[in-house]
C-alpha cells in the first residue's frame, strides 16, 4: 500500500510543481519507489520540470479511459532509480477525471509504489478536489504573502471536509506546511511574514522552508528537479524536507540572514 | 525632510500589518466554514428584511453562530445602523 501525498496550495504560482518534483525525486533518492502524478489536466507542466516532456506518449486520462495501460504510460526517470512520472493530459475537457477513474488508477499504482505524489492544480475546482480526495497526507505549499496564506487556509478547510478520509470518518489527512520563496533578509526588515507568523496563522506542523533561490529557476530552465542540485540552498532545503516527511527530525536551515564575508561583500555573491 | 524627521519617522512594518489582516480574515472565514450551510442565506434574508426599513450596506450585518457546549448554540446578530439617516 502506497502512501498518497497531495501537494496543494489553492493559489497558483507558489511552487507546487517544483515541490512535487523535488519531493518525489527526494523520496526516490531515499530508496522509496515513487510516482509523481500530474493532476493539472489541460495545463501539463510536471513533465517540463522533470525534463521528460519529449517522452510523453500516453497520459493520465488515456489510462482512465482505458486507451493505454499504466506500463505504457508511466515515464521512468533516467537519473534516479525508483522514480516514475504520470503526465497529465492536455485535453480541454475539465471533467476528464472522474472519481472512480482516479480511484482505479491510484489503487493500481498503490499496489506497486511506496509513495504516490499528487501534484494538484491551482484553485478549488474539480481537478484540485480530485488531487486531494484520496490523500493520506498533504503538503500545503505557501508563500509568505497574504493571498497565499489565506488560500492555504481555505485548502486546509477542504482537506478536513472534502477528502475521502473526512467523508468516511477516518483519521484526518496529515497536514504539513511547506513555506517556499522565503527571504530571511526581507523578514528581518519587516517586509515579509516570518516562518513563525505563518505557522501561527495556519496552525499546522512545519515540514520545510525553502529559501528564495536562483537555483529554482535554473533547475526548471534545465528540467532538473532542484533537489538534484545538492550544492544549492533550495536543493538542500528540499533534502531536509524529504527527511522530515520520512519521520526524521532535522533542524531547519536558511531561516536567518547569512552574514556576508569581506570577500563576498567586495565581489558580490 | 530634516534629519530629525528621519529619526522620528516610524515606518509601519508591513509584515506585521499583513499578519494582523490575515489573522482577522482567516478567523472570520474559519468561523463561516464551521457554521451550517444555511448561514450565508440566513444572513442575506436578514439583510433583506432590515433593508425594507433602513437602508444599510451589506457589510453592516454580521451573523455568527457560536457553539457553546453541547446543548447551546448562540446566534449572534450584529447590525450597524447608519448615523443619521433613518
Amino acid at each position: 500500500m502506497a502512501k498518497i501525498i497531495v501537494v496543494t496550495s489553492g493559489k497558483g504560482g507558489v511552487g507546487k510543481t517544483t515541490s512535487s518534483a523535488a519531493i518525489g525525486t527526494g523520496l526516490a533518492l531515499a530508496g522509496k519507489k515513487t510516482v509523481i502524478v500530474d493532476f493539472d489536466i489541460g495545463l501539463r507542466n510536471l513533465d517540463l520540470i522533470m525534463g521528460c516532456e519529449r517522452r510523453v506518449v500516453y497520459d493520465f486520462v488515456n489510462v482512465i479511459n482505458g486507451e493505454a495501460n499504466l506500463k505504457q504510460t508511466l515515464i521512468k526517470d533516467k537519473r534516479v532509480d525508483n522514480l516514475f512520472i504520470l503526465p497529465a493530459s492536455q485535453t480541454r475537457d475539465k471533467d476528464a477525471l472522474t472519481k472512480e477513474g482516479v480511484e482505479r488508477v491510484l489503487n493500481e499504482l498503490s499496489a506497486e509504489f511506496d509513495f504516490i505524489i499528487c501534484d494538484s492544480p491551482a484553485g478549488i475546482e474539480s481537478g484540485a478536489m480530485m488531487a486531494l480526495y484520496f490523500a493520506d497526507e498533504a503538503v500545503v505549499v505557501t508563500n509568505p504573502e497574504v493571498s497565499s496564506v489565506r488560500d492555504s487556509d481555505r485548502i486546509l478547510g477542504m482537506l478536513s471536509s472534502k477528502s475521502r478520509r473526512a467523508e468516511q470518518g477516518l483519521e484526518g489527512i496529515k497536514e504539513h506546511l511547506l513555506l517556499t520563496r522565503y527571504n530571511p533578509e526581507r523578514v528581518l526588515k519587516g517586509e515579509m511574514l516570518s516562518v513563525e507568523d505563518v505557522k501561527e496563522i495556519l496552525a499546522i506542523e512545519l515540514v520545510g522552508v525553502i529559501p528564495e533561490s536562483q537555483a529554482v529557476l535554473n533547475a526548471s530552465n534545465s528540467g532538473q528537479p532542484v533537489i538534484l542540485d545538492e550544492e544549492s540552498d533550495a536543493g538542500q532545503a528540499y533534502l531536509d524536507t524529504v527527511k522530515r516527511l520520512l519521520g526524521e527530525a532535522v533542524p531547519f536551515r536558511f531561516l536567518t540572514v547569512e552574514k556576508k564575508g569581506f570577500i563576498k561583500r567586495l565581489f558580490g555573491g | 525632510m530634516s534629519l530629525l524627521d528621519y529619526f522620528r519617522s516610524t515606518k509601519k512594518n508591513t509584515a506585521s500589518t499583513a499578519k494582523e489582516r490575515l489573522q482577522i480574515i482567516v478567523a472570520h472565514e474559519r468561523k463561516r466554514r464551521s457554521g451550517p450551510d444555511y448561514l450565508p442565506q440566513l444572513e442575506r434574508d436578514i439583510l433583506e428584511v432590515i433593508r425594507k426599513y433602513v437602508d444599510i450596506p451589506a457589510d453592516q450585518v454580521a451573523v455568527s453562530l457560536e457553539q457553546r457546549g453541547d446543548e447551546l448554540s448562540v446566534l449572534e446578530l450584529n447590525i450597524t445602523f447608519p448615523d443619521e439617516k433613518r
